[in-house]
């Protein structure tokens, strides 16, 4: 009859429910196709379209000759416009190619979007009964949420290796302190917050049962969140009463120490803090949802 | 252990402050019986079930499976019971076998066990042909399979099902039963299920309990239940319908009631089989020749009507639980595509 064979393991199950998930999307080869072109439709929209770099490059400011001055030194102006263009490039992005700049931000960008359908999918389970299935069964409650976290979070750094692959092969230019070990740090960076902003919108989700409720806040979350982070363009340049929310959104530090990862000389203290409240959040919110996991999947 | 697999106290779950769905439920299911809840739709079945399965929590009374108590060893209870919800809740994009497998690992079962018992499982409710297709191509009872076989993977000691042939055609129903029945066999188990359809629970069910409004109102064996009724019914006319011999049939023994209605005779009585020959010949020896006669047993949809009325129903059930059973029924009846 009822044999104790069950492990006794807490963890039995998490990756059993987390391989399901991942399931639904390699073996879906449309679904993952699309996942993966989306991104790279944006990569390619926004780093190539939006060509700030061009806006000094192909409109040069140039002084025409004026009669009484050396020509030579009106040359040597014009060529001083030209650096001062590249620098200024380099002053508000790090980098003087915006392609470079914007590529790395795609990377939070996509981890933002995975961990906000990852909420839906806990709408769908609940709906469709699924989810009352698994509870019925000893697998921790926990697991149950950690689940869609690690899905959310394993799609995520899968799309950012995918993107750094595409944004090398169309030009990213890499900064002096870059070697292949840095993109271990970038898979760590991806991972901490996939598995915080995951965490928060599954737990928003846990007791939902309208995808229609889960959608309204995706879509009241994920374009404040994006534009008030330096995905797209320098916080230091935002007006002032938006940077306070820039300095708690954690897009901004995992989009900052991808950047420096990839496209800055490394300041060493910056990085540390960039992972440190990466680390911090993911750990809050994660233990939060485990806890809502607890009080709150069965009623 | 007791005796009792399943006992059940005064157990009551309100929702939202002021809808009760059960209300001071009490029963006991015994070792090894197959164990009927039957009531109409929104009666509260499925809550009653959900809290058994430590998925709902009561708010008030108590009960315990295996000797488990629900509230304070949700685990235990957890590890003994096996669980066939409502819903069609394999993984469409799964393979059968990979849905199998999958529930194995939500009860930690070592790989090496549980492939074992996928295939014995598969080959036993027939689907081991198609244990490595999609599940979105399965039909209904492909499907009603399936959820049977992944709900015994861990060796359940009590087994729940909650309407296990919703939505099913007449012929995938009837082996559907039959599945039930062989499996009960195999794992010789206690079973608890739900359902609205009376045959079913007079074809499946050792006893059953009758819900409506989230009250038991009425708890035996379906015979018992049917005899409860006032026994069979016999119906008889004779040539000349003017006169009245009711009182010839009374006076037989095991006759309980006789009524004149239109020429005819509606008779109550005990044993029909055996009772009707020996009305025939009072009537006989009374002078009167019998021209038509029928002989009907009580069904338990007799019984059923008896305790919950015959009005109709204004559903009350929440949004959710009426999108789940919509979706049981449309994958039932889509038969793979």
């Amino acid at each position: 009859m009822t044999q104790k064979n069950n492990s006794k393991n807490p963890l039995h199950g998490l990756w059993a429910l987390t391989n399901r998930e991942l399931k639904k999307w390699y073996k879906n080869p449309y679904l993952f196709i699309l996942s993966i072109i989306q991104p790279l439709i944006w990569m390619g929209l926004f780093g190539r379209a939006m060509n700030i770099s061009a806006i000094f490059s192909q409109n040069p400011i140039t002084i025409q000759p004026i009669p009484g001055i050396d020509p030579s030194v009106i040359d040597r102006i014009n060529q001083a416009i030209l650096n001062a263009s590249t620098q200024i490039m380099e002053k508000t992005f790090g980098t003087s190619d915006y392609f470079s700049y914007m590529s790395v931000g795609i990377i939070s960008f996509v981890t933002l979007f995975t961990a906000m359908f990852s909420g839906m999918s806990i709408v769908w389970d609940r709906r469709l009964g699924f989810l009352n299935k698994v509870l019925s069964t000893p697998v921790a409650r926990g697991s149950i949420l950690m689940s869609k976290v690690f899905n959310a979070v394993i799609r995520s750094i899968i799309q950012a290796a995918i993107v750094l692959g595409f944004a090398f092969a169309l030009g990213l230019t890499v900064g002096p302190d870059f070697t292949v070990f840095n993109l271990l740090g970038v898979f760590a960076a991806v991972f901490l917050i996939g598995m915080g902003l995951s965490s928060i919108f599954i737990a928003i989700a846990i007791r939902s049962t309208r995808w229609e409720t889960q959608m309204a806040v995706m879509n009241l979350l994920n374009l404040p969140l994006l534009f008030a982070s330096n995905a797209l363009f320098p916080t230091d340049l935002m007006p002032a009463w938006l940077q306070p929310f820039t300095k708690i959104n954690p897009i901004t530090y995992s989009t900052d120490a991808t950047r420096q990862l990839i496209l800055y000389t490394i300041n060493t203290q910056q990085l540390m803090f960039d992972f440190l409240f990466l680390g911090v959040f993911a750990a809050v919110f994660s233990t939060m949802g485990i806890v809502l996991s607890w009080r709150h999947l069965s009623r | 252990m007791t005796s009792d697999a399943l006992t059940v106290n005064g157990l009551t779950k309100v929702f939202n402050k002021n809808l009760v769905a059960v209300d001071h439920v009490s029963f006991n299911v015994k070792e090894g019986e197959i164990f009927g809840f039957l009531g109409p739709n929104g009666a509260g079945k499925t809550t009653t079930i959900n809290m058994l399965i430590t998925v709902l929590k009561p708010n008030e009374g108590n009960a315990t499976v295996c000797g488990f108590d629900i509230a304070k060893q949700p685990s235990e209870v957890r590890s003994c019971i096996g669980v066939v919800p409502q819903e069609y809740t394999a993984d469409e994009d799964l393979t059968g076998l990979e849905n199998i497998i999958l529930c194995a690992d939500l009860y930690g079962i070592p790989r090496e066990v549980s492939k074992k018992r996928a295939e014995e499982l598969l080959e036993l409710v027939e689907m081991t042909k198609f244990k490595d297709k999609q599940v979105a191509t399965y039909s209904g009872g492909m499907r009603r399979r399936l959820e049977l076989a992944c709900g015994l993977i861990n060796r359940p000691h009590v087994f729940f099902l909650d309407e296990p042939t919703l939505g099913l055609d007449v012929q995938t129903r009837i082996a559907t039963w039959n599945y039930i029945k062989l499996l009960k066999k195999e794992y010789s188990m206690t079973i608890f299920m739900t359902t609205h359809y009376l045959e079913e629970a007079d074809m499946l069910c050792d006893r059953v309990a009758i819900i409506d409004h989230g009250k038991i109102i009425t708890v035996g064996a379906p015979e018992e239940l049917k005899e409860a009724l006032g026994g069979d019914i016999m119906t008889l006319s004779i040539k000349d319908g003017t006169i009245d011999i009711s009182p010839v049939i009374q006076k037989v023994t095991r006759v309980k009631e006789v009524k004149k209605q239109d020429g005819s005779y509606r008779i109550k009585l005990e044993d029909g089989e055996e009772t009707a020959p020996t009305i025939i010949d009072a009537v006989r020896a009374a002078g009167h020749n019998v021209t038509r006669l029928s002989l009907t047993k009580p069904t338990l949809d007799e019984v059923y009507l008896e305790y919950t009325g015959r009005s109709l129903r204004e559903e009350e059930e929440s949004r959710d639980a009426m999108f789940r059973q919509r979706v049981t029924m449309h994958r039932a009846r889509e038969g793979g595509h």
